[in-house]
């Protein structure tokens, strides 16, 4: 039963308004405890990331290469946390700040309250022993699994570093191969590079 | 089941689900709905069932927060008692197509399953869903709407 009348009404429909949809209260939201992961996209000298942060803290750094990355991120974040992901910057105000202040080589170790939920097991043992490489020196995959408690867990070390959910801020980009090869990274091996350089490191 | 994160769903029906409260409540009082039709969402969400019509299922909320509205004006506007569905008066500012004039002068149930219908380009089955009625219903209420419009727009 379309009719002149219904025909009209859609066109009419789709200048409605032509204003874009107002933004979402988030400030309210937060408030009233409904976000359960807050992101943000943060630009820095190694590419966009997608920083998230839930109320335990920071759960979630991704290099956002493209708008696919950043959709497969906020869908694991919905999968592994909670299906509540808005986009909510001013909740990670201090992550972006202290990014800021380490890319301009003015911060040697991030402060900022971590949530390990996204790691498990032997990866989180892992994770957190690389935690405490310190700014500048590095490591090898060999010596974060025996401080894992696990010396010949080196395959399972180098697993755990490729799916570190936390890159630049646990940072696996100072763990090398044994003999000084540089090895992978989630970013990629030139923004392992680029970090490396940063903190003074020289390959 | 897997529910998508919530800004996708944002993202994806934000837009509509402003026009739609637009064409029931008008602009003045859409950003308000609008609000409430989200922040009732992200409370209901994570215990939300079946992710398989999200777009009916946010546009049922925000049908409910547009009703809301019209109830609580009226009771602030009018001395008369319980006028659940009485019509917002015809606000619409300038730019708007003047057609929506006489679809905010539509009965309550008519205004809003046309305002599904062409706003949201819902099926039938979903205008119904939303609107908790059958199918059949959902169908004379935009069959009477049409025609209601019919008679006054070609005056």
């Amino acid at each position: 039963m379309t009719d002149a009348i219904e025909r009209a009404l859609r066109e009419a429909a789709h200048s409605l308004p032509a204003d874009p949809p107002p933004d979402l209260d988030t400030e309210a939201a937060a408030a009233a405890s409904l976000i359960d992961v807050a992101y943000a996209r943060h630009d820095t000298p190694v590419g966009t990331l997608v920083l998230a942060a839930t109320a335990r803290g920071l759960v979630r750094v991704s290099y956002a290469d493209d708008e696919g990355a950043v959709a497969a991120t906020l869908a694991q974040l919905a999968r592994g946390v909670s299906p509540r992901v808005l986009a909510a910057p001013r909740r990670l105000d201090e992550a972006r700040r202290e990014l800021d202040e380490y890319f301009a080589g003015a911060r040697r170790r991030f402060e900022l309250r971590v949530d390990w939920r996204l790691t498990h097991g032997f990866g989180r043992r892992i994770l957190r022993s690389t935690a405490r490489i310190p700014y500048g020196s590095v490591s090898t995959y060999a010596q974060v699994a025996a401080e894992a408690g696990s010396p010949r867990g080196f395959r399972a070390a180098g697993n755990a570093l490729g799916s570190n959910p936390l890159p630049i801020i646990v940072p696996c980009h100072r763990v090398l191969r044994a003999g000084g090869a540089l090895g992978g990274y989630t970013g990629g091996t030139g923004r392992k590079l680029a970090l490396l350089t940063i903190e003074g490191f020289e390959a | 089941m897997d529910l998508p994160p919530f800004q996708a769903l944002l993202d994806a029906e934000g837009r509509d689900v402003h026009r739609f409260l637009v064409a029931t409540v008008g602009r003045g009082d859409a950003e308000d709905c609008y609000q409430e039709t989200w922040l009732a969402a992200l409370r209901a969400y994570p215990r939300l069932r079946d992710a398989s019509n999200l777009r009916a299922w946010i546009l049922t909320v925000a049908h409910r927060k547009a009703i809301d509205h019209v109830r609580a004006r009226s009771r602030r506007a009018t001395p008369v008692a319980d006028v659940p569905e009485a019509p917002v008066p015809p606000t619409l500012p300038d730019g708007v197509p003047e057609i929506w004039t006489h679809v905010r002068a539509l009965p309550a149930k008519q205004r809003t399953a046309i305002a599904l219908r062409t706003v949201a380009d819902l099926a039938y089955a979903d205008i119904a869903r939303v609107m908790g009625t059958s199918e059949e219903a959902a169908r004379r209420n935009v069959h009477e709407a049409l025609k209601r419009l019919r008679t006054e727009y070609d005056r």
